[in-house]
């Protein structure tokens, strides 16, 4: 069964509508022992990194979920801020991160964007898979997603991104390693692209 | 590429949706949650749902039709009316949406934009101006539903907004509000001027060429419109409807002065 870590932070709802939609068992984990028998992870999140960090390390699900995750390789995605928790750090906060990934969390160069609006990169851009991965199954071409962020995450190991999006630079919008999955996007507010990505997570 | 927004704002009037002219007359168009589920079959690029009720009468959001509403939306949600502190936007964003828009409250109480923003983030703070022409050129913000002038300035007032922590502003148009005929290119010129964070316009659109002459000027702006996506026809009939991905490809396409990322 999937579970969603539910540690205030994300829109867990939407995420379990989809799943329900789909026929799709989900259960929404609130402490550590609603993990208990989860065959995967949905690490959610919106807002500030040390805010969202913080957040997940009271909930008490941080140590249950790490074990699952690297010592279990229970197969895990990260969404939005969800995936920059992932990495080792962000510029944006001062906590260090999960460091489930090689990663560092940059932000945007503002200077290299050439329209009136910079930051955030809010609306649909262009997913484009770089590498083959069951998760992009059915999203080979004309993939489009919802993006929300001003910070990107930037892989130490090439070989991590599994597709790129371009916002004045190429980075990456999906990555992997291992049982390991990282979105930067919102699948779950991308419509039948987003609904496609989870379906591919589920099925893994 | 990253694409402009093309935006459906509803407009939630004694539980039902509703369209007005000029702020006035609001005509019924509909069920809200039935509205949501045709936008999601259309896969709209967000939708923008404001509670023109709320602040007028001083109540608190419904969090009920919120919550219904976001678990119904399958794109992302701006949500707007009678938010007034940072406690009610915490609540609104707990289920499930992920902008939050403020309006008189902003104007009151210019704090609570970074207030907001501490606790749900920057990019899901919004702020709405009601903008109206003022009689001898110039332009003035409206509250309560465009009934209670303000005496400020929307220039000067969404710099501050900007520098306060707001993620977005929705500028909209009181004199266009409903008439179809285009939007304020002069007023949203001189919007655009004053800050550099993500801008929604509304209020005027009649037509995709309306929003095509926007993406043409500015590239990536957001494009909200009401009457375009509720009404069809010069009798105004209601009917929903939304570009398909390839109509609002095509728009962009040929609009696009260069494609910029």
């Amino acid at each position: 069964m999937i579970a969603i870590i539910d540690y205030g932070v994300g829109n867990i709802k939407a995420f379990s509508n989809i799943y329900k939609q789909l026929g799709l068992e989900v259960k929404v984990a609130k402490s550590a022992s609603d993990l208990d028998g989860a065959s995967k992870l949905i690490l959610p999140g919106v807002g500030h990194f040390d805010y969202a960090i913080q957040r997940f390390t009271d909930s008490g699900m941080r140590e249950t979920a790490h074990d699952m995750v690297v010592n279990h390789k229970i197969p895990v995605i990260g969404i939005c801020v969800g995936m920059q928790m992932l990495a080792k750090s962000s510029d944006e906060g001062k906590l260090p991160g999960l460091g489930w990934i090689d990663a560092t969390v940059k932000k945007f160069d503002a200077s290299l964007l050439h329209q009136k609006t910079r930051l955030p990169h809010m609306g649909w851009n262009d997913v484009s898979p770089i590498s083959i991965n069951p998760l992009l199954v059915g999203l080979e071409s004309d993939a489009r997603f919802y993006f929300l962020h001003s910070y990107y995450f930037a892989c130490n190991n090439p070989m991590d991104t599994i597709a790129t999006a371009n916002y004045g630079i190429e980075f990456s919008s999906i990555v992997n390693h291992e049982n390991i999955f990282g979105v930067q996007c919102h699948p779950e507010k991308s419509h039948h692209f987003g609904i496609q990505l989870l379906k591919n997570f589920a099925t893994l | 590429m990253l694409r402009p927004r093309v935006i459906p704002c509803l407009l939630v009037h004694d539980k039902g949706l509703v369209k007005t002219v000029q702020f006035k007359d609001p005509k019924y168009v509909g069920d809200p949650i039935n509205a949501v589920r045709i936008f999601n079959e259309k896969e709209s690029d967000e939708l923008m749902v404001i509670d023109i009720d709320a602040t007028r009468e001083n109540r608190e959001p419904d969090y009920k039709m919120i919550e219904y509403l976001a678990a119904e939306c399958r794109m992302p949600l701006c949500y707007g009316g009678g938010v007034k502190t940072a406690d009610q936007a915490q609540r609104i964003f707990s289920l499930g949406v992920e902008k939050i828009a403020i309006s008189s409250a902003a104007i009151h109480t210019p704090d609570l934009v970074s207030e907001m923003a501490d606790r749900v983030g920057s990019q899901s703070v919004v702020v709405v101006v009601d903008v109206k022409k003022k009689l001898l050129g110039g332009y003035e913000m409206y509250t309560h539903n465009g009934k209670k002038s303000t005496g400020k300035n929307p220039f000067e007032f969404v710099a501050k907004m900007e520098a306060l922590g707001a993620g977005e502003i929705v500028v909209n148009s009181i004199d266009q509000d409903g008439v179809m005929k285009g939007y304020d290119l002069l007023l949203i010129e001189k919007i655009r001027q004053s800050i550099s964070l993500p801008l929604t316009v509304l209020g005027g659109a009649g037509s995709l060429q309306d929003i095509g002459n926007l993406i043409n000027k500015y590239g990536i702006i957001g494009a909200a419109a009401g009457s375009l996506f509720v009404f069809k026809g010069v009798y105004k009939a209601v009917l929903i409807n939304y570009p398909n991905w390839n109509e609002k490809d095509k728009l962009i396409n040929e609009y696009s002065p260069i494609i910029k990322a």
